[in-house]
């Protein structure tokens, strides 16, 4: 093995997102193009996307992407699902056979509703009742492994570069209004299938650069809440973060990014009252929920993107915009690949939000 | 005589070269261990009556004098050590209960040092403290389970009510009678200026000083003392004091001749009566009892002051804390087998209780499996004795630290475990005027507030190590903690890896 | 100008400063070199009883009746401190008998000594103030 000073080392995640405020649709092709120029950032342990408006056919069923380690298994979960869920398609998700994508599980996407009556018997909304099986079968079942379970969205992963990601998935066969887009390069996880990122559940996603100190802090209060964090990698518990704040708490997106990377105490004083009430509360309220240490996220969402650093802004991300569409990126080269005119290339303040969302009624 | 004769356990070492005769040992010596013999010109000593405070150590100007373990020694027995000989010969004297201060010297096993606190290498940069901003602001008490919004959409920001601290230490319980005026206004005082609180302890507050309320944490312990309206109102916080780490399932017993004056006043007892704090609290037998009370504070205080109850950390101490975050209690404070006192029995004192360190990390797991911790904050205490005593607390799951061994130590206390005597050559645990004034507040509070100042410097350091910019990602952080010669089962209590793993 | 005040609040009567005055007044460098086995002429004495203990050393008053009842002109005010010169003092022990606060007093060899705050030993800061454990004697303004 070559030590390092012999062989460069580079370090980092890259992430890329972009997304139409019309809500035009783009080819899945442009976003993985986009990781090509940041092919540095990864080390081939892990590469993925996320695309929203993607299945406009079956956008009333939750997307359920699966990965097997074999037959029998599907077959045990399949049972399992039919328990609780409609399935009104169930297919292998098409990939291309590639030399650079090797050792790939069963890939599988169920398009499913849950049954009435069941959500009658177990009084529970529609949402927390899919957040609670995806859930269980990641803790419970082992071999089986649900890794995108929104509606009219789906994540597409892999271990490898993301650029072959993009095109063993086949992509470019998919039309969405907004995509992310992650290459890995794991320093305290084993690369493997289920730890790439995007990480999901339900409609959210969460592509994620960084290493947060806050961990174990975040995971150990989240899990309170009926999340398992069972890949221990900083992304899952970013997405368990959001889903609680967002969904279960009703935080707005703001209110959401004030709680993960709130405001130093010196910023909120000098706030107006109202303001200043407000911060501290949420600050006060969700103390736990502060992730220090470097990040830059993007979170998907139903209708949108968000994209967020951490406080101090301990990793590079720029964002641009051309007419309808906005970009974010790890670097501003991966910005210019999927528009070379974009304008107004910036660098969002650590701890400021970039919210975009597509114009009622586009998505 | 001869067979109650114990050799003494000091020497005091006099070197007469240096010695100038100048008399400052005899003066400040509250034992009367120094004499000086006026026909040679020449100090004496009787070391039967040192307690090797140090004082006189301290203020020699020659240094002439040292203060070193006896080495009269019995004949060598594994089994029966030095120490248990001799406290079967003074039972044999005196048939009494042996009677010791401060906390639990005895070499049982100090989980802190064996904790060790991880650094941020290359995936993740460390943070400098000097250069970024670190942030130890707290809040103690009960946060809301779900945010709640008013007819306009915007969220309600009342919140149960919240201590803020500028750093998650405050000074533990000490009464004032226990220690002295002095040492109280020391505390008081280094309390306001440092932003963080104090504890009046049992013996109610004493009037000077009402004017430190927002820094004050009332208690309410099994005696009552001083306890009545103005009190309850005066102080930032009521603390319910169901037990001590040092004397866990037992009450207190402040000597009549120490019920003086303003002892007695601020007690709201007579002048030379005992006060006697009962074991249990009369009106709480049980867990619903507590809630009582918990909840006549609240009403007595208009639900404007969060109430912690404070107890000894026991076996079945995750239980227990469970039952009282539902009690409506605001901030359960944890004290564990080696904190402190100004005297207990000493069979109590070492042999009762369990290590914070093994009580608080079951708590924080049980308050989380059961999906409560934060309806509460969690305060511990037990000889915390350093910034990293503190830093692995809040790891482990603590959300402010107790400290009072720490503070009394800045005062000038030399831990020599004779509080109960009430000659506190350092002015902190006696009420003789003379030995009182000896403890100035202006040198005590600025001495008090360094220390802090310091360990509030060495907690953003190890923070920033880290790669932590706030402490509430500390809290509960186990991950930045590992465990060094500890045994599985110690390891899994504590809930972290070993060094290594 | 900074003065030595006493805050018998605080004063222990340890006499510390008694010793710490006639060291460093003493032009030795070791403390028992210059204190041992010998009486010793301390500007600072400390005075009480029982109950209360103050420190006394001059007050370097602002019309000073020792300076003006020096016969030999020993005495003397430099910016503010009351100076002895003790080359000229001649041991009459006048300005003993009317220092209102006892704060002069004799020295060895006759003459007469008194606080000069510390400037014109290696201390340079009153002695007293600096040895004092419990802040009971201060150097300030007022």
């Amino acid at each position: 093995m070559k030590l390092e000073g012999q062989v460069r080392i580079p370090s980092g995640c890259a992430i890329a997102a972009v997304i139409s405020k019309d809500g035009n649709k783009m080819s899945g092709e442009m976003i993985t193009n986009a990781m090509k120029p940041m092919h540095d950032r990864s080390n081939g342990l892990g590469g993925g996307f996320a695309g929203y408006g993607i299945y406009p056919e079956y956008k009333e069923f939750y997307a359920l992407h699966f990965f097997f380690n074999e037959r029998a298994t599907r077959k045990n979960c399949e049972v399992f699902l039919k328990e609780r869920f409609e399935i009104v398609k169930s297919e292998v998700i098409p990939t291309r056979k590639i030399p650079a994508i090797t050792d790939e599980p069963i890939i599988w996407r169920y398009f499913v509703a849950p049954l009435k009556s069941v959500l009658a018997s177990l009084q529970l909304d529609e949402k927390e009742f899919v957040a609670r099986t995806v859930m269980k079968i990641n803790t419970e079942m082992k071999g089986a492994y649900v890794f995108s379970s929104g509606k009219n969205m789906g994540t597409f992963k892999a271990v490898g570069f993301p650029e072959d990601v993009g095109v063993f998935y086949k992509l470019d066969e998919y039309e969405g209004y907004s995509w992310t887009a992650h290459g890995r390069y794991p320093t305290n996880t084993p690369g493997w299938w289920g730890g790439a990122h995007p990480f999901t559940l339900l409609d959210y996603s969460i592509v994620h650069n960084g290493e947060i100190s806050s961990y174990d802090a975040n995971r150990r209060f989240i899990e309170m809440f009926g999340y398992k964090c069972n890949l221990q990698t900083d992304t899952e518990v970013i997405t368990y973060i959001m889903d609680h704040l967002l969904r279960k708490q009703g935080l707005s997106l703001e209110e959401a990014a004030s709680v993960i990377a709130a405001p130093f105490w010196s910023t909120i004083e000098s706030k107006p009252k109202e303001e200043r009430q407000k911060l501290t509360y949420l600050r006060t309220v969700f103390s736990s929920l502060l992730v220090t240490g470097p990040f830059s996220i993007v979170l998907g969402f139903d209708g949108g993107l968000m994209a967020l650093n951490d406080r101090l802004k301990l990793r590079s991300m720029v964002v641009g915009e051309k007419d309808d569409k906005v970009f974010i990126s790890s670097e501003e080269a991966a910005i210019r690949v999927m528009e070379p005119n974009a304008k107004n290339i910036y660098a969002p303040a650590g701890g400021e939000p970039v919210i975009v969302r597509v114009k009622e009624g586009k998505f | 005589m001869s067979v109650e004769f114990l050799y003494p356990e000091f020497e005091v070492i006099r070197n007469d070269n240096r010695c100038i005769a100048c008399r400052v040992c005899e003066r400040q010596c509250a034992n009367v261990v120094h004499s000086y013999d006026s026909d040679n010109g020449i100090m004496l000593s009787d070391e039967t009556k040192c307690v090797n405070c140090q004082r006189c150590v301290s203020l020699c100007p020659t240094r002439a004098l040292k203060i070193v373990k006896s080495d009269c020694t019995l004949r060598e027995n594994a089994n029966w050590k030095d120490a248990t000989i001799k406290e079967i010969y003074k039972q044999a004297n005196s048939g009494g209960v042996l009677l010791s201060s401060m906390g639990n010297p005895n070499p049982l096993p100090v989980y802190w040092d064996k904790i060790l606190i991880n650094a941020s290498q290359v995936t993740n940069p460390p943070i400098d403290p000097l250069r970024e901003p670190m942030e130890t602001k707290v809040f103690l008490g009960k946060k809301p389970e779900m945010i709640s919004r008013d007819e306009n959409g915007k969220i309600k920001c009342d919140i149960s009510p919240q201590l803020e601290l500028s750093m998650p230490i405050m000074f533990s319980a000490m009464s004032y009678g226990s220690i002295s005026y002095n040492a109280h206004e020391s505390l008081a005082r280094a309390a306001t200026e440092l932003g963080i609180l104090y504890n009046t302890g049992e013996g109610g507050l004493h009037e000077d000083f009402y004017c430190y309320g927002e820094n004050t944490i009332v208690q309410v312990a099994s005696g009552r003392f001083g306890v009545y309206k103005d009190y309850l109102e005066a102080g930032a916080a009521v603390e319910i004091k169901m037990g001590q780490g040092a004397k866990p399932g037992i009450g207190g017993h402040l000597p009549g001749t120490k019920i003086v004056g303003d002892v007695s006043r601020t007690r709201m007892i007579p002048e030379g009566s005992d006060a006697i704090s009962p074991a249990p609290h009369h009106d709480i037998y049980s867990i619903e009892d507590l809630r009582q009370l918990v909840l006549s504070l609240k009403e007595a205080t208009e639900y404007k002051k969060p109430v912690i109850v404070k107890v000894a950390a026991v076996h079945n101490i995750a239980a227990i804390a469970s039952g009282i975050a539902r009690s409506g209690a605001d901030i359960i404070a944890i004290d564990g087998f080696r904190g402190g006192t100004g005297a207990a029995p000493t069979r109590i004192r070492d042999n009762v209780g369990i290590p914070i360190e093994l009580a608080l990390a079951s708590v924080d797991q049980r308050l989380r499996d059961e999906g409560i911790r934060n309806n509460v904050s969690l305060v511990v205490g037990g000889s915390i004795r350093s910034a990293s005593d503190v830093v692995k607390a809040i790891a482990l799951g603590a959300d402010a630290c107790y400290v009072a061994t720490a503070a009394v130590l800045a005062l000038g206390c030399h831990l020599c475990r004779t509080c109960q005597s009430g000659k506190c050559n350092w002015g902190i645990a006696t009420q003789r005027p003379e030995l009182v004034k000896r403890l100035n507040p202006d040198i005590g509070s600025k001495r008090l507030v360094n220390l802090m100042t310091a360990w509030r410097h060495e907690i953003k350091e190890l923070m920033g190590g880290m790669g932590i910019n706030s402490i509430e990602s500390l809290r509960g952080n186990r991950l930045m903690l590992r465990g060094i010669g500890l045994n599985e089962k110690e390891l899994q209590i504590l809930g972290i890896s070993h060094a290594g793993e | 100008m900074k003065r030595v005040y006493a805050n018998e609040k605080w004063c222990l009567g340890c006499r510390l400063c008694e010793y710490n005055c006639a060291f460093a007044n003493s032009g030795e460098v070791n403390m028992v070199k210059a204190l041992k086995g010998k009486p010793i002429f301390p500007r600072i004495h400390v005075d009480g009883d029982e109950s209360i203990n103050f420190a006394v050393s001059c007050r370097h008053c602002k019309d000073p009746l020792c300076v003006k009842s020096c016969i030999s002109g020993a005495l003397s005010i430099k910016d503010g401190v009351i100076c002895i010169d003790h080359n000229k003092c001649v041991g009459c022990l006048t300005c003993i008998l009317v220092c209102p606060y006892g704060a002069v007093s004799e020295g060895k060899n006759g003459v007469v000594q008194k606080c000069e705050l510390c400037l014109e030993n290696s201390c340079g800061e009153p002695a007293c103030v600096k040895g004092c454990p419990n802040n009971a004697i201060v150097y300030e303004e007022r």
